[in-house]
């Protein structure tokens, strides 16, 4: 038996960067994984012999620089390559590609609509004046509106001064923004269809929400208010695929001295006196510790590694309520050379960017409507990337692999469970959706690997593979997230933390909730603070 | 000097309620509309020589206050109106029955938990009542009366105490589908229970952020619902009288046909109205109980307006979902499983059904099965049908007010007998006991009753759209950007349905 | 897209003078704008200033937004936009105009050629459909169209621009004063010619539709020969309308709706274009606002400023205080040496309550790489800090 400062249970992202904080103020953590492999969803794998597949998350956007600088992530060997443009695929031949140049970018939106063009402008414009002030929010504990403590009144206050100061006409805008379907507020800038299906995209990824719900333009401003170096809404790939995230976060904890410990699944949370105490794994050994941080979301943790009888009245339900709904599919292709695609430019620049199948807003919606009914569509949203169009790592030289990240997937089948013949069909929904769009692409296929929500579930531990280890509706936003009273990373049991994507700010590959529970949990245990400010490029 | 102190534009009960208010406190009222008579969506409707029916058919939380201070009682509403039970129609008669503040006919522990499920509700709705006759302040503004009625609001929160304030944070924008799934396991029971926060807005059970606001909106009251004798136009012709008591003129067949404007050095200003047959009226404040659109876009002019007001009244989302159905019956319908159809019976067997019915409408296309609600309002007065006869009323949802393809009679026709045909699955005899049908589409609602995409809150109850941005900011506390104009519709605050909020402050507004 | 070039999408679009301006930018200087490519210079920025200063030059306007504005509603449609009177254009006449938000912070600015009672035509700087859209809503008769396409746009600028029109046969422009316009039969279409330009000089802008430019071009050029026509580009024309105090977006003032940060965008007030705003006319667009904001006097007021020394004062910070201790009282916009004027010249923001304080520039400037700084005076202008008479005078003179 063993004893530690520290526990931090789970091996992703977020519960590395936890352990690297905490290791930096000197405690003594142990991280514990249940995998062979470190990294959650942020993860690469070699699936197929030279091909490294980052099989779950496939981009990054959201991943704080503050962070990034403060652990010195660039020597333990990360480096972010920010995408160049976007192809998004009409139904019909319809392209829409989002050039890196702006006024390549505005000509090519002119093609579509001249209007929506000049719309484009005050789009953008306004999309980043919403992401700025949300963006101040993601390092900053939220405050608990029920409560009379001066830190509490004190963040509500200047909550409330930040929006007060936006004035009458911003107020509205915002809750515009986080309230209306993604479909409806881009209705009020756009007219061409297309257009309004590419802006909507990141709106339904990873949600159980489709472009008609309210509440989706809140998800498509999570996705896109993360920046590159400054250029807000970018995305990026990490050399070395998603996984290389993870490796150097574990680095940077390790060299702090935090120990990793892999196939080490916790079975249970010891609580003694109503207070952590310690876990239990899954081949018996028992480790001790002051503290224990669950990395893990906010329904496994409550549902699985922990007994019903330590927690409180109403949690255990408010655990099973939670919504970490599976909408989302994976399907990872190795292939043997680059893909051509229809009415597309062979131009080397398009190709070091995504490939968005959103068709139109009714087709996206259409294919909601199929995993509320409990089945795939036959007409699926993608959104995919060639990570080794400029990424030399991933696939031997010449041949690459292609990301695809499908919406929607249902964890649960109408018809019976999944099976492997159901599985091969929703694969195939995805094959031949692309060869519409890019003939002959099925004869590059050297292999692949479908995953389903529960598939993800089953290998990292999110429950139904929801990539934001909950949804992202106002009731677990903010100060409800997880649940309302524990939005400051302390859960209900003492000495126990949660530092995972379930809690504020939400899912992507940030490294935000891991920082910003080290920081609760310093001040708990008087620890001096070793979790940095963030760093506003728009401030 | 101007005749008027106030012209009213439409004699819907919100205008009825602004007009009494007004005239109570002395001031000179006219009341114009353009029908033949007033009440809007809630006028009487003779749609077959002999039967009457309103497209609102039931009212369930019109203020008590307003009924006091107008003393309606006097002015001949029945207080003793009939209340219904709710019954959620399920098949082989197995309903399940909400009556009085007590579910019955549920399976599993739904019974009980309603009880537990209703108490929080009804604190909630509680605490958020009084916000419902308030002016909300305008975000920015720096008048102590705004910062107050804003801490007020925040203290009735904060007065749920900490756990129940936790929760309401929560379930306040939960979609109604969580919000069943969490507290009942009958299918029958959740759909029959989310009904009042889903009925007329673009909602569906998994839509999230404004069904539970919708539903406590709907509790502020006891939550029953009543036809009073007379129907719904007995309430109509209370207001009108009590209107009228106080001195207030009411005109009907005058068809407003633009707001009059005119300009100082200070900008513009409202001075009166230009009926259709070209007579001018000029009045102090001219108080629009128009819905936003029809009255900013029509009656006011855009070229009177700044362009980015113009914008977000344009974007007002304001399509219409419910259609209204009324048969004359030869006699009294028997539906399965009741001894007496006199309740309001709601037909959606379950949450999915709601939710599939609601797919298609959201591409222009009309549902297949069809939910929909019933009432029989010759049930609880006698001058609705003749003897022995009865009138079938019931909103069906969801239609869409933008049919692709347009409506056409082909598709009225259709649609009608397909929502004949699913009440029929309820009540087998029903096809033959019809003497006459009626369908109205939201656009068939639009053209009778002059509101904007047939909605049936003038503009939808949407996060976006309601509060201090209700119908949009601006315009949001019952004045506009043109002094002497106002708003009291269901387009402003609190909202739609039969309450006469909207006109009650807005004559608060206007005596400020 | 069936190309053989796979970066044409992204290729920078190319005007209907291009093929002349191709041969004559022997730099290979070129900027974009609104997607066109278009000359940053030609030869030397300082020479083809002095050109259109001494003789004259062209400037492709191409890329510049062209609505036209047509029906029965269109001047109430304007006018319900623009701060100025439309009512009050003559026919065949330009008006210059600045539009605003319903909180009076400016859109962009423009002009609005008047060619029939129901038929305008708006120009400017930035793309502004769906602006336009929104403006246009709500009235019956009135059609927008974008033609910024379909008519080739040239400015011809200097002194002796008259002369080349003349020589050109365009006969009787002389006797277009400024912000007229005249119509010229041009090959079987119609050239378009006002007396408007963006250099505070003699000048004119020729509008000819497309297919007809590159022979407009040739014959102007031919006309322009011996009156040393000379095209010019960015460069130029920057430190033209700095002299004529002319503002430019992104210099002087942020379109408003494409500013991120809260009153980062400017008012015609602030920009010293109250002149342009009429409270007098029918309702217009962020009337309310700007009524406030006259009322209660701007924040900043755009200022000319003559600065002493010669170190141009780019982004420098206004104190008024020599030794630039407190707070700042302003900012420079735009500053330049003035070659024709002998002086250094800026246009400001400064805080209007400070207005008449002394005022102090604190300018950083390179020597060889090494970076140094030094405060100089400012001195107030009223006037634009090139005025010839020449710029009016009607007929204008053969210089």
């Amino acid at each position: 038996m063993s004893h530690y400062d520290a526990i931090v249970i789970g091996a992703g992202h977020n519960g590395l960067t936890n352990a690297a904080y905490l290791a930096k103020a000197g405690l003594n953590v142990v991280v514990l994984e249940k995998n062979e492999y470190i990294g959650g969803a942020a993860v690469t794998r070699e699936l197929h012999e030279g091909w490294h597949y980052s099989n779950c998350s496939y981009v990054c956007s959201m991943m704080r620089q503050a962070i990034h600088r403060d652990l010195d992530l660039a020597r333990h060997g990360l480096i972010l390559v920010p995408y160049l443009g976007t192809i998004n695929f009409g139904d019909g031949d319809a392209r829409l590609i989002s050039y890196h140049d702006e006024e390549a970018a505005h000509l090519e939106l002119k093609r579509h609509s001249p209007h929506d063009a000049d719309a484009m402008h005050r789009f953008q414009t306004d999309l980043t004046r919403y992401s700025q002030l949300i963006r101040k929010t993601l390092m900053r504990t939220p405050p608990e509106p029920t409560s009379f403590r001066p830190r509490d009144i004190m963040e509500m206050l200047w909550l409330a001064k930040k929006f007060w100061d936006l004035g009458e006409k911003e107020i509205y805008e915002y809750v515009r923004f986080f309230t209306m379907s993604a479909a409806e507020y881009l209705e009020d800038y756009f007219e061409n269809d297309l257009i309004m299906a590419a802006m909507a995209s990141p709106g339904i990824i990873g949600t159980a929400l489709g472009v008609y719900s309210p509440g989706s333009s809140y998800i498509l401003l999570h996705h896109v208010m993360g920046d590159v170096d400054g250029s807000i809404g970018a995305w990026g790939l990490a050399r070395g695929g998603m996984g290389a995230i993870s490796k150097s976060i574990a680095s940077a904890a390790q060299e702090f001295g935090a120990e990793i410990r892999t196939d080490s699944g916790v079975q249970q949370v010891l609580v003694k006196n109503g207070k952590a105490s310690g876990v239990v794994l899954e081949n018996g050994d028992e480790i001790t510790a002051r503290i224990v941080v669950s990395n893990l979301d906010a329904k496994r943790t409550f549902t699985r590694i922990m007994d019903k009888n330590d927690l409180p009245d109403g949690i255990y339900d408010k655990a099973k309520n939670f919504k970490i709904r599976g909408s989302s599919g994976k399907v990872n292709i190795a292939l043997s050379g680059m893909p051509k695609f229809t009415e597309v430019p062979d131009n080397k620049y398009v190709n070091r960017g995504g490939q968005t199948f959103s068709g139109s807003l009714e087709t996206m919606e259409r294919a909601y409507d199929c995993w509320k009914r409990g089945t795939w569509s036959d007409n699926p949203f993608i959104e995919s990337v060639i990570p080794s169009a400029w990424d030399p790592t991933v696939a031997p030289a010449g041949q690459h692999w292609m990301s695809n990240f499908v919406q929607y997937c249902p964890p649960e089948l109408a018809d019976g469970p999944w099976t492997p013949e159901k599985r091969d069909a929703f694969g195939e929904s995805v094959i031949s959706k692309i060869e519409r769009y890019s003939p002959g692409f099925r004869d590059l296929i050297v292999h692949m690997e479908v995953r389903t929500p529960h598939d993800i579930e089953n290998e990292i531990g999110l429950t139904e593979g929801n990539i934001f280890q909950g949804e992202l509706t106002i009731d677990q936003l903010f100060f409800n997230r997880p649940f309302p009273g524990y939005g400051q990373y302390r859960m209900p049991v003492k000495n126990m933390y949660m530092c995972g994507s379930s809690t504020h700010p939400g899912g992507g590959v940030s490294a935000v909730c891991g920082a910003n529970a080290a920081r609760e949990i310093l001040i708990d245990l008087r620890k001096p603070n070793t979790v940095p400010e963030d760093d506003f490029y728009d401030e | 000097m101007k005749q008027y102190d106030s012209i009213i534009i439409g004699a819907g009960h919100n205008g009825l309620v602004c007009a009494a208010y007004l005239a109570r406190d002395g001031q000179r009222v006219l009341v114009l509309e353009a029908a033949g008579a007033p009440g809007g969506l809630a006028a009487n409707r003779e749609f077959h020589p002999g039967f009457h029916a309103s497209v609102a058919h039931s009212t369930s939380h019109f203020s008590k206050k307003i009924a006091t201070d107008l003393n309606l009682a006097a002015h001949g509403l029945d207080k003793t109106a009939n209340q219904m039970a709710t019954i959620g129609l399920g098949a082989n008669g197995e309903h399940v029955i909400v009556d009085r503040g007590a579910l019955s006919g549920a399976g599993g522990d739904d019974n009980g938990a309603y009880q537990d499920y209703m108490r929080l509700m009804r604190r909630f709705a509680d605490a958020l009542k009084p916000s419902w006759m308030k002016t909300m302040p305008r975000i920015g503004g720096t008048g102590v009366s705004d910062l107050l009625t804003f801490a007020q609001m925040g203290l009735k929160i904060r007065g749920l105490g900490k756990k129940d304030m936790q929760e309401f944070m929560r379930i306040a924008t939960l979609p109604m589908r969580d919000l069943m799934d969490e507290n009942f396991d009958d299918e029958l029971v959740k759909a029959t229970l989310s009904w009042d926060g889903l009925i007329g807005a673009k909602m569906a059970p998994r839509s999230p952020n404004s069904a539970v606001l919708a539903l406590l909106y709907r509790l502020a009251e006891d939550g029953n619902h009543s036809i009073p004798s007379g129907g719904v136009s007995g309430l109509i012709n209370a207001l009108a009288a009590s209107a009228t008591a106080s001195g207030a003129e009411i005109r009907c067949d005058a068809i407003v046909d633009r707001v009059l404007i005119n300009s100082n050095e200070n900008g513009l200003v409202a001075s009166g109205v230009q009926l259709a047959d070209g007579e001018k009226i000029e009045a102090s404040n001219v108080i629009s109980a128009a819905d936003p659109k029809t009255t900013f876009l029509n009656l006011v002019g855009v070229e009177n307006l700044d362009i980015g007001f113009t914008n977000r009244v344009q974007r007002l989302r304001c399509d219409g979902y419910v259609a209204k159905l009324h048969l004359a019956l030869n006699g009294l319908p028997g539906f399965t499983g009741l001894d007496k159809p006199d309740g309001r019976m709601i037909v959606a067997p379950a949450m999915d059904a709601i939710e599939f019915a609601f797919d298609h409408a959201k591409y222009g296309e009309c549902p297949n099965n069809p939910v929909l609600e019933v009432v029989i309002p010759s049930m609880h007065g006698t001058s609705m049908a003749p003897d022995g006869q009865h009138v079938l009323s019931a909103h069906i949802m969801y239609v869409p007010y933008a049919l692709k393809g347009g409506w056409t009679d082909a598709a009225r026709d259709e649609m009608c007998d397909r929502a004949i045909d699913t009440i029929a699955q309820y009540a087998p005899g029903i096809r033959e006991q019809i003497i006459q049908s009626e369908f109205l589409t939201p656009a068939d609602l639009e053209r009778d009753y002059r509101v904007t995409g047939g909605h049936w809150h003038h503009t939808e109850f949407a996060t976006d759209q309601l509060l201090m941005m209700r119908p949009t900011y601006g315009a949001a506390q019952y004045n506009t950007p043109i002094p002497g104009l106002y708003l009291c519709s269901a387009g402003s605050h609190p909202g739609g349905d039969i309450v006469g909020a909207a006109g009650h402050n807005a004559a608060r507004e206007v005596l400020r | 897209m069936t190309t053989t070039d796979p970066y044409a999408g992204e290729r920078p679009k190319l005007t209907a003078f291009y093929p002349r301006a191709k041969e004559l930018n022997i730099r290979d200087a070129w900027q974009v704008w609104n997607g066109y490519k278009f000359a940053e210079c030609y030869y030397d920025g300082e020479y083809e200033y002095f050109c259109v200063r001494n003789t004259c030059g062209t400037y492709d306007i191409c890329p510049m937004q062209k609505y036209k504005i047509k029906g029965r509603d269109a001047e109430a449609m304007l006018n319900r936009m623009v701060t100025r009177d439309v009512k009050k254009i003559g026919l065949n006449r330009v008006a210059y105009c600045v539009w605003c938000t319903d909180e009076g912070r400016m859109i962009d600015d423009g002009t609005i050629f008047k060619i029939a009672d129901d038929n305008f035509m708006l120009t400017c700087g930035s793309p502004c459909t769906a602006w336009l859209r929104k403006a246009a809503f709500g009235f019956d008769d009135v059609t927008v169209t974008d033609v910024t396409d379909d008519i080739a746009a040239l400015a011809l600028q200097g002194p002796t621009s008259c002369a080349t029109l003349k020589k050109m046969g365009l006969d009787g422009i002389d006797t277009a004063k400024p912000f007229d316009i005249q119509f010229f039969p041009f090959h079987g279409e119609t050239l378009m010619v006002s007396r408007t330009g963006f250099t505070g000089d003699l000048g004119y802008e020729l509008w000819i539709p497309t297919k007809l430019a590159i022979q407009m071009w040739d014959e102007l050029y031919t006309a322009g020969e011996d009156y040393g026509i000379q095209p010019f580009g960015e460069t130029a024309t920057n430190m033209t309308r700095l002299e004529a105090g002319f503002i430019m977006p992104a210099m002087e003032f942020n379109e408003a709706l494409r500013t991120v940060n809260l009153n980062h965008d400017q008012t015609p007030f602030e920009l010293s274009l109250g002149w342009l705003v009429d409270f007098d006319k029918p309702h217009f667009s962020g009337r309310a606002a700007l009524l406030e904001e006259k009322k209660r006097g701007p924040k900043y007021t755009l200022t000319k400023l003559d600065i002493e020394g010669n170190k141009p004062a780019e982004e420098s910070y206004i104190y008024n205080d020599k030794r630039c201790k407190g707070k700042e009282v302003g900012y420079v916009t735009s500053a330049m040496w003035s070659p024709a004027v002998k002086a250094n010249i800026a246009l400001a923001m400064i805080k209007t309550e400070h207005l008449d304080d002394d005022l102090w520039a604190e300018i950083y400037y390179a020597k060889e790489l090494r970076q140094y700084s030094r405060v100089a005076r400012c001195t107030r202008k009223t006037k634009p800090f090139w005025t010839p008479p020449r710029a009016r005078a009607t007929p204008p003179a053969d210089y």
